[in-house]
């Protein structure tokens, strides 16, 4: 069980992130990938393509999606799913922007949770 | 080293050796020193195309099989013009007319078959030719362009595609034909009747049952031809298809058993076995062969053989398509009528449909299709397995896809085909081996098609079929007309997006897609870097890089790998380094103890395994010692190879070190369509291996020759010769100028020789090499866009740019709860 629901971090500013851009968030050993899209809409997913364990953080984002860097496989930024042909799901966290300041809910990370 | 190979002589450069050659050196490239005489004056083509080339549907270049390159690549000597007069067979060597003479321990007649002339009165008159070679096309093109009226002597496959040939070069056409119905050795008389109608059809008079009485002439030119029945017709030239026979004179004239044909054992040996026979010359169990399909399967047997096999041939089946455009004909086997035969015949007057199948104890012996012959292969497939076909006797006629109750579309037939079913008949092609290819080396376009498998790549008859299992193999995303969109963002090819960018003077990505109305609101993986490219490259000095379209290697300036650490290859230009160089990479392997140190296969050293977010620091201390980024990762000027050259070596015509280290300062940094690779090799045993780039540069005595259009990845191509000049600064001008006018044209990831081919060869050489201006232009737009894409952009981001991209936002040690 989670003692700490709804705990949100300041993890970063909108503005680190370049518009269809993303960096890397780094959480123990858990890395994240936080995207921004062309409208300023944020997510969090873990840094981790479903197929090979490509980093998405070097993909190209596109349509609230972003097109992994290794093998093109098209993962969308809101449910961590893969589309067209492809079949697996990425883990997505729950994000929100206060102002400038993008926040993050730890609560959910599996490093803290799990055990 | 040559001196241990065996030496494989063949006499006659036609297709049949062409092949056996192509599966020999397959099989071991080293194993014999070839020597090839040709009685043409010319390389090795596709005859099959020799039709659409007298029609205008093709040219020459267009049905080549084998260029010069492939035998200077393969170390084979063909001498052209040189018809082998002489075998002597004690000594063991071949002599030709033009007195040059080769020793074998292969020999291998392959002298193909000369058309018959009648001994008509009249036949030696000027203007009476035949249908062999490439010299009769280019006789009779000739005439289409002075003369009117054309009479063909001969309504088989030959005779009936020369007339339809001459018919479309504009002249008037008569075929005078011996039997009663058109091609009756391959078609019954129905299907010969609507055959001749279609020809009638196209303004062609067919004169049947007729036999020529005379050629008649003046001043010792033809002017008309005589029939028996009295019929005059006038004529400009004659055109005799009357049948082929096997050339057998220099066999016979050596003492070599021949009859019909050259004798040959199930091994395809002559009388004397260290002489093979192979093609049309052969006589294999008293049968004479005219078609290719039969020809190829001897070369493979042959080429086997010479390698120690121990292969036999045992004849072979033929099915007959006739390449007229629009005349759809097919027929395989036997059908003269027998009292223990049957037949099945089906006819649509309405729709000009005739099909029939001759049976034998229930199975296919015979079959003629006219009109629709998409069933044609499975008919021929059942008729080779000899299929027992009393299952479905009733429905049989009406095709594969009717069986099982499948609608009547063709595309169900072609996918209900077993995987074993032969699709191209001239290449023994089946259908498995197309499809396999499809998926597992991802071929979408009919060319690569043809590459890796031959499918349709002689007769072209099947080309129709192998599209539709590239349809059925690759599903929607297979349209061979349709100009294929850039992306599923927009309906516009790469062609259309170019014109219209330069043509509205659009100069960003959102603009892009606001005028050309994307379907998408930020495109996707495919344009987007496209599209940024083409921007970069249309407005060098105003385009502000879309650096969020770049492929992450071209945004990290290092090649990602499949764990997400970076590659990183610093130039060495034209490849030469130094003692210091080298240490400075020893000190930085060291120092962030990189996993991986390689030599490529570019002529410089690659560092594998650096975490991202080492990559600066990387780079500063290879920048001071003086590197710069290789852009071993970008769509732009990858290596230029060079050899020693002058320099040092003993063959050495020019400094091609110099020469390469020059074009790579001069333009590194430029983006390109896709990579760009160069190599210079100073003399033409060309180290460098400058005849399978992009561009290539062979150093000769009297200047350098400059190549380009070559491929050695996915495809493999030797290059095309450019043009010759004298100076380095001129041979400097012509590459700029080239890669200048590819950047302005190519697709985004379409390489040079995609490209060229797309262009055309000549367009690029008239516009390069002849036209001034045009290169002087090139040159000089090549030149300013250097001004602002020349900058290190290691450099660069080790002084702080993009930061962002080298380090996380943020690192988080929290606590876990208790
Ligand atoms: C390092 C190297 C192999 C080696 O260890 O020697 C190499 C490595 C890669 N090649 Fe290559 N190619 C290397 C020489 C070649 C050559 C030989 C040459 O350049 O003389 C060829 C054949 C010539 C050619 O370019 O076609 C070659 C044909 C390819 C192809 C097929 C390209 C094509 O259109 O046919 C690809 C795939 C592509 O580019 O789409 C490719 C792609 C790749 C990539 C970039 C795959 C990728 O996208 O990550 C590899 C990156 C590994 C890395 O991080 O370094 N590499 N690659 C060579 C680097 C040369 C250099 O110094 O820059
Ligand atoms: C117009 C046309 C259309 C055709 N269409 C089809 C088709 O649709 N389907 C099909 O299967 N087949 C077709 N054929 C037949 C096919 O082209 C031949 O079966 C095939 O080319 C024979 O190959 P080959 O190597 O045996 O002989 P060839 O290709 O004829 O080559 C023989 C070569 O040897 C040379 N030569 C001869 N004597 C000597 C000597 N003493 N020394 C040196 N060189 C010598 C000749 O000049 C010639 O270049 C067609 C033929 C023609 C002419
Ligand atoms: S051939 Fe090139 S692309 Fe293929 S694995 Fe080797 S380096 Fe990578
Ligand atoms: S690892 Fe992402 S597509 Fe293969």
């Amino acid at each position: 069980m989670n003692v700490m629901a709804g705990n949100w971090v300041a993890i970063g500013q909108l503005n680190d992130i370049p518009r269809l851009g993303s960096r890397r968030v780094i959480i123990g050993d858990l890395k994240l990938a936080i995207f921004r899209t062309s409208d300023d809409n944020i997510f969090a997913l873990e840094d981790r393509c479903p197929h090979k364990n490509g980093p998405l953080s070097q993909g190209i984002i596109h349509d609230g999606c972003v097109t992994c860097p290794l093998h093109n496989w098209v993962i969308a930024l809101d449910t961590g799913q893969a589309q067209g042909a492809d079949e697996g799901q990425v883990q997505t966290f729950p994000m929100r922007v206060d102002g400038e300041t993008l926040m993050l809910d730890v609560a959910t990370l599996p490093a803290l949770t799990g055990a | 080293m040559s001196a241990s190979k065996r030496k494989l002589v063949v006499v006659g450069n036609g297709m049949a050796p062409g092949r056996m050659l192509e599966y020999v050196l397959e099989a071991d490239p080293n194993r014999f020193d070839i020597t090839i005489f040709n009685a043409e004056p010319r390389v090795n083509y596709n005859r099959l195309m020799l039709s659409p080339v007298l029609s205008g549907e093709k040219t020459y270049e267009d049905i080549l099989t084998h260029d010069d390159d492939w035998y200077a690549t393969h170390g084979i000597t063909l001498h052209k013009s040189a018809r082998v007069e002489t075998i002597d067979r004690e000594a063991k060597t071949v002599t030709s007319v033009n007195g040059i003479t080769a020793e074998y321990d292969d020999l291998v007649i392959a002298t193909g078959s000369s058309p018959i002339i009648i001994p008509l009165p009249g036949h030696d008159l000027e203007g009476v030719l035949t249908y062999r070679d490439l010299d009769d096309v280019e006789r009779m093109i000739e005439a289409s362009n002075t003369k009117q009226h054309a009479v063909v002597i001969g309504g088989g496959l030959l005779g009936l595609e020369a007339a339809a040939g001459l018919k479309m070069q504009g002249l008037d056409v008569s075929v005078i034909h011996l039997a009663p119905t058109l091609m009756e050795r391959q078609l019954d008389a129905a299907a010969g009747h609507l055959l001749e109608k279609a020809f009638v059809d196209r303004d062609i008079k067919v004169f049947t049952g007729s036999n020529t009485k005379e050629i008649t002439g003046s001043d010792g030119a033809v002017t008309g031809v005589l029939l028996d029945d009295g019929t005059q017709l006038p004529a400009d030239i004659v055109c005799m298809a009357v049948g082929i026979r096997p050339a057998v004179d220099l066999a016979k004239a050596v003492g070599l058993e021949t009859e019909r044909g050259i004798v040959v054992s199930d091994d395809m040996r002559t009388s004397d076995p260290t002489i093979f026979a192979l093609g049309e010359c052969v006589q294999h169990r008293g049968q004479c062969y005219g078609l290719v399909a039969p020809l190829y399967e001897m070369a493979k047997t042959i080429a086997d053989n010479l390698l120690e096999g121990e292969s036999v041939y045992e004849g072979s089946v033929t099915a007959t398509k006739l390449k007229v455009t629009g005349v759809d004909l097919y027929s395989a086997g036997d059908f003269a009528e027998a009292e223990n035969r049957e037949e099945i015949v089906l006819r649509d007057a309405q729709a000009g449909i005739y099909k029939r199948l001759v049976l034998e104890e229930d199975r296919i012996v015979g079959a003629v299709l006219y009109g629709e012959t998409s069933d044609g292969p499975w008919f021929f497939d059942m008729l080779k397995k000899g299929t027992d076909i009393s299952e479905m006797r009733e429905t049989l006629i009406f095709g594969q896809s009717f069986q099982g109750g499948a609608p009547l579309d063709p595309m169900a037939a072609v996918a209900a085909l077993p995987d074993d079913a032969e699709i191209c008949g001239c290449n023994g092609v089946c259908k498995s081996t197309i499809t396999n290819a499809i998926t597992s080396k991802g071929l979408t376009d009919l060319d690569d098609v043809r590459a890796h498998t031959k499918a349709s790549s002689s007769c072209g008859t099947c080309t129709g079929l192998v599209e539709q299992l590239m349809a059925i193999t690759l599903g929607d995303s297979y349209d061979p007309n349709a100009v294929k969109p850039m992306c599923g963002c927009t309906d516009l090819s790469h062609d259309d997006v170019r014109r219209l960018i330069k043509a509205k003077g659009i100069k960003t990505i959102p603009d892009v897609m606001q005028e050309l109305e994307w379907t998408t609101s930020n495109g996707c993986a495919k344009c987007r870097p496209a599209l940024n490219y083409y921007l970069v490259a249309d407005w060098p000095d105003e385009y502000a890089d879309d650096y969020q379209s770049r492929f992450i290697n071209e945004r990290a300036h290092a090649n990602i790998q499949k764990d997400g650490t970076y590659s990183v290859v610093p130039r060495m230009w034209g490849g030469m380094t130094s003692s210091s160089e080298l240490r400075a990479i020893a000190d930085v392997v060291d120092k962030f103890d990189i996993p991986a140190v390689k030599v490529t296969g570019g002529q410089r050293i690659d560092l594998l395994g650096i975490e991202k977010d080492d990559l600066p620091a990387v780079w500063a201390d290879l920048g001071d010692a003086g590197f710069v980024s290789g852009q071993a990762y970008a769509k732009g000027l990858r290596t230029v190879k060079t050899c020693v050259g002058t320099n040092w070596c003993r063959f050495g015509t020019q400094d091609s070190t110099g020469l390469g280290i020059r074009i790579e300062k001069f333009m590194w940094g430029s983006w390109t369509p896709a990579k760009v690779k160069m190599a210079v090799s100073g003399c033409p045993r060309n180290c460098a291996e400058a005849t399978c780039k992009d561009v290539g540069i062979i150093c000769t005595e009297a200047g350098f020759e400059i190549h380009f259009a070559g491929a050695a990845g996915l495809d493999i191509k030797g290059t095309e010769v450019l043009g010759q000049v004298t100076t380095e600064d001129a041979a400097l001008e012509h590459v700029v100028a080239l890669t200048q006018m590819y950047r302005e044209q190519g697709h985004y990831l379409e390489r040079i020789y995609k490209w060229a081919k797309r262009i055309g060869l000549d367009e690029i050489r008239r516009q390069i090499m002849d036209d001034d201006v045009a290169r002087k232009r090139y040159f000089d737009a090549f030149v300013f866009s250097q001004k602002f894409a020349q900058v290190d952009p290691w450099a660069e981001r080790v002084s702080g740019a993009d930061k962002h991209e080298f380090n996380p936002m943020n690192v988080l040690q929290l606590e876990a709860a208790e």
